[in-house]
């Protein structure tokens, strides 16, 4: 079963990360590292990446054909998706304990969500 | 000059027959896979364009015996070894029995102490004979992934001390069984992902297929692996008349049957059949049986859901699973109508490994929709489709709730 597991930041985590020394810092950097080591090494891992501040973000429509781009996201909220690990794994159960081992998981912002898959049972 | 297409099926042939001989010779496996993987991906490059040499598995013998050389050379501080080896003529070595080498290579591939996943990619490289890439396509993953998952798994196997031979008679049987769940996991990927949008992943249906051919050549009294052939063939032998014209999916019951493979049916038949009268009955042939009922019916209403439902029946009491008795509700359906049917499914749905689970308001949508309930139907159709993650099956229960908005006048609900 694959699994996107999304990391979201909302302004107090973001606070509590701006307000980390740089040896706290680079502890909650080591907690990302030794996941990405773990998961790389189980063969689970199948991306990971960190997104860049939502302020960056483009919203996109289309007219006439057109693509037009407006600053800032889509939706006016107080989470903001961070970054993500996309993993297979062999059970729900499974896919929950990685989540549990990211960070931002004790602030409650961490989501499981399945893949859907192309496998369809005969019907 | 012989096909790409003949060049590859022949090394994958011989996969395991390498492998087995350098195995046998050498005894570490990690090193003699990683080393026959070289030299079939070698293989694949110079035979299309230089020719078939005359001899192709000694060809092999020989490229992978260099290929694990140079491995040994660049760990350095070998050198006793290294010149053992270098001293050997790899080709001449007599390969021996190829039959038991296969199985004991099946048995190391598809060892206990392997995750399923790991399990299915090292069975498809190591006997399969298929390149790391062509597994991270058939899988969606990429081949980095697939890379880590075979060397985790072969560090695994050394861990647990497991050794290139028969396992003793004891195990055989739990043995051959895991054996059996990653061919039948290969198969099921293939099949049932044959409606998505890369086709390449068809073709790990035909190696399921191949690789229990193979089994079954080398364990003909097993009736089990016997009934998984059949079960297979009966299965694949629909899959022309599976999908309609739009990519969706097609229900059983409303397949064009002029397009099943009838020679494919005819020998999964005669497969069960033969299983079944000489062999202790099992899961798979009881699957293979009911697959057999539903290819013998030239109409769907000629299909004989009698039969279904006692082999169902049979098979509950055997293997028990969630799906096997959404099933069998099915047949009861059939046999006994709708309204009964529906009240098992109440009971069954109290078993926490149904409740919540998509097939449930998938089987109701369809109960109802039998029974006449209309509006319910087109509800539980439209549950079932959003709790599914299967992409073709969502497009197949959206299709019949929209079908049933129709019939009943086209309001949407």
């Amino acid at each position: 079963m694959k699994y996107l597991v999304l990391i979201y930041h909302n302004p107090q985590s973001q606070q509590l990360w701006e307000a980390f020394t740089e040896a706290q810092r680079a502890e909650g950097l080591e907690l990302y590292a030794a996941l990405n080591r773990e998961l790389t090494g189980s063969g689970e891992l199948i991306a990971a990446e960190a997104l860049a501040d939502p302020s960056l973000v483009k919203r996109v429509s289309t007219a006439e054909g057109r693509p037009m781009a407006t600053d800032g996201p889509l939706a006016e909220v107080k989470e903001q998706l961070a970054g993500f690990y996309f993993v297979e794994c062999e059970s729900t159960e499974r896919a929950i304990a990685i989540a549990g081992r990211i960070p931002e998981s004790r602030f409650g912002l961490v989501e499981v969500r399945p893949i859907m898959t192309y496998n369809g049972l005969d019907v | 000059m012989s096909s790409t297409r003949q060049i590859e099926d022949l090394l994958r042939d011989l996969a395991p027959q390498v492998l087995a001989a350098l195995v046998r010779r050498d005894g570490d496996f990690d090193s003699c896979e990683d080393a026959v993987q070289e030299a079939l991906v070698a293989a694949t490059a110079q035979w299309p364009t230089h020719g078939l040499p005359r001899n192709p598995k000694g060809w092999l013998i020989t490229a992978a015996t260099r290929r694990r050389i140079e491995l040994w050379r660049n760990e350095a501080a070998r050198h006793r070894r290294e010149e053992v080896a270098a001293s050997l003529d790899p080709a001449s070595q007599d390969p021996g029995p190829t039959v038991d080498d296969t199985l004991s290579l099946l048995f190391l591939c598809c060892h206990p102490s392997l995750t399923p996943v790991s399990q299915v990619a090292l069975t498809l490289r190591a006997v399969g004979g298929l390149q790391t890439a062509e597994i991270a396509r058939a899988f969606l993953v990429p081949e980095a992934t697939v890379a880590q998952r075979i060397s985790r798994a072969k560090q695994r196997i050394k861990d647990s001390g497991a050794e290139f031979r028969m396992p003793p008679p004891t195990d055989r049987p739990a043995r051959i069984a895991a054996v059996l769940r990653v061919l039948y996991l290969v198969f099921n990927e293939g099949y049932t992902a044959s409606s998505g949008p890369d086709l390449l992943r068809v073709e790990l249906t035909a190696e399921a297929i191949r690789l229990a051919r193979q089994l079954h050549a080398i364990l003909p009294e097993d009736g089990e692996v016997a009934g998984l052939l059949a079960l297979m063939l009966l299965t694949d032998a629909r899959r022309p008349a599976r999908m309609g014209p739009d990519g969706g999916l097609v229900p059983l019951a409303e397949q064009d049957r002029s397009l099943w493979d009838a020679g494919t049916i005819a020998e999964g038949i005669e497969l069960v059949r033969d299983a079944l009268t000489r062999h202790p009955i099992g899961p798979y042939q009881l699957q293979a049986a009911i697959a057999a009922a539903h290819d013998e019916a030239r109409r769907a209403e000629e299909t004989d859901w009698l039969e279904i439902l006692g082999l169902y029946g049979l098979l509950e009491t055997m293997a028990p699973g969630p799906i096997v008795t959404l099933n069998r509700i099915v047949a009861v359906a059939m046999v006994h109508g709708p309204r009964i049917a529906l009240d098992e499914l109440a009971i069954a749905e109290a078993d926490p490994a149904l409740t919540g689970h998509h097939r449930v308001d998938a089987v109701r949508a369809h109960l109802l929709e039998t029974a006449g309930d209309v509006e319910a139907a087109r509800a539980s159709y439209r549950l079932a489709a959003r709790r599914t993650l299967s992409i073709p099956e969502q497009r197949y229960l959206e299709s019949r709730a929209a079908r049933l908005a129709a019939a009943s006048g086209g309001h949407e609900g």
